[in-house]
């Protein structure tokens, strides 16, 4: 259960947009269940009254949506942040993607979000009502007579189980507190693959890549991918595709959208949320950041804003690129 | 009606798969059900529905075309398809079921897609009914009854015995094959089965979801409704919705050069795509707001008015689980149909 209340946010958002500091609010809106939440933009006291919803499914990461909300309008745009989503929103800022001063940020905590792919692993089909209890949701189904407990704690979508902070990183504003950056185990899956020889590593990503679709979700939801336009979409570039045409083509595109967030990506997991076939491509995103962390020294993208990553800056006692080599050879 | 006890499943599937390759969902590593060539060992999902629909089986989602060789100045155009083998598709839900007359509607038109007739006239449909269907259902809008689905053969599913009944010769032809496993049975288990769904599907959420608002002649009023634009707000355009959607039918052709030879391929396209459609002056639609706007009026407007008043939504519910930003056709025919739909 989130800490903070719906109703703490909507009186935030009335009282900005009332006394004219924004024009709009960027926020979640309520669906035809209690997990499908649309983000959406509120213009009116009534419209956020009516729809502004705020619970342990709403995960998306708006940091994204400003490229496009602060371009478009003159007016001042609020957006709720969670701690993951400052990342975003700074990594975003340092690539100069979009306008800060048309944005009026506000820090809230966040307790994790809800998985709805586990929860529905854990119940039965049909699930009409979700609600929050402490630490627990209550499921109701069309197919049982009472409300099924489940511990929040055990739905957790993977990003959250593994939540790298607490922390925000930008607001103008905070709801409630903040809290400190997490020393994770976000790298434990990454460790496994690494383990594995390169016939069970290659299996591993052969069975996982070849669910993809070529939707471009992943890429579209993607903070870190702000082109204009994408290699992939464009048909003056000789990798420009819409299907994957054989197995490799779909490695292809997610090991070079891999390489090209590399240093810029924050870890916020919105890739393997959105998936429609589950793969869990935050592990390609992950490795990189683990590589970059014991190659060069800790570095988390987006943690302060305007730092250069390592990967586009140059110090005297970087790595040689030989020896980054010869280690590969020696975990191998 | 024929019944087969849940103990001769195996040899079943054995048996249908001598003759013709047979495709029925199997559960993936992740737990999510996918069709797949049965083998020996395979065993038939629980799940509700497929993640992907079945339309890949007539219409996947890339294959060849043809192949060109240049030699001098003469340019080979080479024909390169073949004639199908008989497949059945074991185990389809009334939903994608009824997607493949949407589908044959457009690839069975004139002119004919010589691809997809080639596909459909070799498989066999055995649909199976729903007996446990989810919150994201809503076929009954779309005058769909799924514990009564159509196909070759009609099937339901009990824990220890399904029971089959054909609708077609194929059907007629597949349960021939089956003789030795099944026996004739009467129609209770099935008759208490379609009584017990009906009940849950009375208090399904989406069950008063109405199409009396859409449908031929509707361009006008919806085209210009100032509700696209709030709607599509936040759509990522990406093709997640066409993608699994077992009617969307959009594609693109195009052309690979491998060295030796140009090989020609169509693959699935997304009306949400930047380049759908785009010609020599440009794109016709700039915007997301006009991408979403021609999914939804596609679906709900235009297929209707050329084809019979019949919508290009089967209700599935696929898009409802899948969308990134959890906007669908459901949330669309709310905002834009009013009440009568609310």
């Amino acid at each position: 259960m989130q800490k903070i209340t719906r109703e703490t946010l909507i009186e935030k958002a009335s009282g900005l947009i009332s006394n004219g500091t924004v024009t709009s609010v960027l926020g979640w809106k309520r669906g035809e269940f209690d997990y499908d939440i649309t983000p959406a933009i509120f213009e009116t006291v009534e419209e956020i009254t009516k729809d502004f919803v705020w619970n342990d499914f709403c995960g998306a990461n708006f940091s994204k949506y400003l490229i496009s909300k602060t371009s478009k309008s003159e007016g001042k745009i609020l957006v709720f942040l969670k701690p993951c989503d400052t990342y975003s929103f700074n990594q975003l800022l340092t690539e100069h993607r979009f306008d800060r001063e048309k944005v009026y940020a506000v820090g809230i905590p966040c307790e994790g979000m809800a998985d709805i792919t586990k929860i529905k692993a854990t119940v039965n089909d049909g699930i009409v009502k979700i609600d929050a209890d402490g630490e627990n949701l209550l499921v109701t189904t069309l197919y049982d007579d009472d409300a099924k407990v489940i511990k929040t704690s055990d739905v957790l979508a993977e990003r959250c189980v593994n939540c790298k902070s607490k922390k925000h990183v930008a607001f103008d504003e905070l709801l409630g507190e903040t809290g400190e950056v997490i020393d994770s185990d976000r790298f434990d899956e990454v460790a496994k693959i690494e383990a594995m020889t390169p016939d069970e590593r290659f299996a591993f990503w052969q069975n996982e890549l070849s669910k993809c679709i070529r939707c471009n979700a992943c890429r579209d939801v993607c903070p870190a991918c702000t082109c204009e336009k994408c290699v992939f979409d464009n048909p003056q570039s000789p990798v420009e595709n819409k299907a994957p045409t054989n197995e490799f083509e779909e490695k292809m595109f997610h090991i070079i959208r891999a390489f090209h967030v590399a240093g810029r990506c924050t870890d916020c997991g919105e890739c393997s949320r959105v998936c429609p076939q589950n793969i869990p491509l935050h592990l390609l995103n992950r490795k990189f950041i683990k590589d970059i962390n014991e190659l060069y020294g800790d570095y988390q993208a987006g943690a302060e804003e305007g730092s250069r990553a390592p990967l586009v800056d140059y110090t005297l006692d970087d790595i040689e690129p030989s020896d980054a080599v010869n280690r590969r050879d020696t975990d191998a | 009606m024929l019944k087969i006890t849940a103990d001769k499943f195996p040899q079943m599937f054995g048996a249908i798969n001598e003759s013709m390759s047979l495709y029925l969902p199997v559960d993936r590593s992740d737990g999510k059900a996918e069709f797949k060539k049965w083998q020996e060992g395979d065993v038939w999902s629980d799940a509700l529905n497929t993640e992907r629909s079945a339309k890949d089986f007539f219409f996947p989602q890339s294959e060849n075309l043809m192949k060109f060789k240049m030699e001098g100045k003469s340019i080979e155009v080479i024909d390169i398809r073949d004639e199908n083998e008989d497949f059945v598709i074991f185990g389809a839900r009334g939903c994608d079921v009824r997607s493949f007359d949407i589908l044959d509607r457009v690839f069975l038109a004139d002119p004919v897609d010589s691809f997809y007739k080639n596909r459909r006239e070799h498989a066999t449909v055995v649909s199976v009914a729903c007996s446990r269907p989810a919150e994201t259902c809503f076929c009954s809008s779309f005058g769909i009854d799924c514990t009564n689905p159509a196909g070759d053969v009609t099937l339901w599913r009990e824990a220890d015995a399904i029971y089959m009944e054909a609708n077609t010769e194929k059907g007629d032809a597949l349960l021939e094959k089956l003789s030795a496993f099944s026996e004739e049975c009467d129609t209770k288990a099935v008759d208490a089965q379609k009584e017990k769904t009906a009940k849950i599907l009375s208090k399904l959420p989406l069950k008063d979801l109405g199409t009396d608002a859409f449908g031929s002649g509707k361009t006008k009023e919806f085209f210009d409704s100032p509700l696209w634009s709030a709607l599509s707000e936040s759509c990522l355009g990406c093709g997640t919705c066409t993608f699994v959607c077992p009617t969307c039918q959009c594609y693109d052709i195009k052309e690979f050069n491998t060295g030796s030879e140009v090989i020609r391929y169509r693959c699935w396209d997304s009306c949400m795509y930047s380049d759908f459609t785009r010609m020599a002056h440009g794109n016709n639609r700039n915007s997301q707001v006009e991408r979403f706007r021609q999914r939804f009026m596609h679906k709900l407007v235009y297929y209707p008015e050329n084809n019979d008043g019949i919508f290009s939504c089967v209700g599935c519910g696929r898009c409802l689980s899948k969308c990134p930003i959890s906007m669908n056709i459901v949330k669309v025919m709310k905002a834009l149909g009013g009440n009568e739909n609310a």
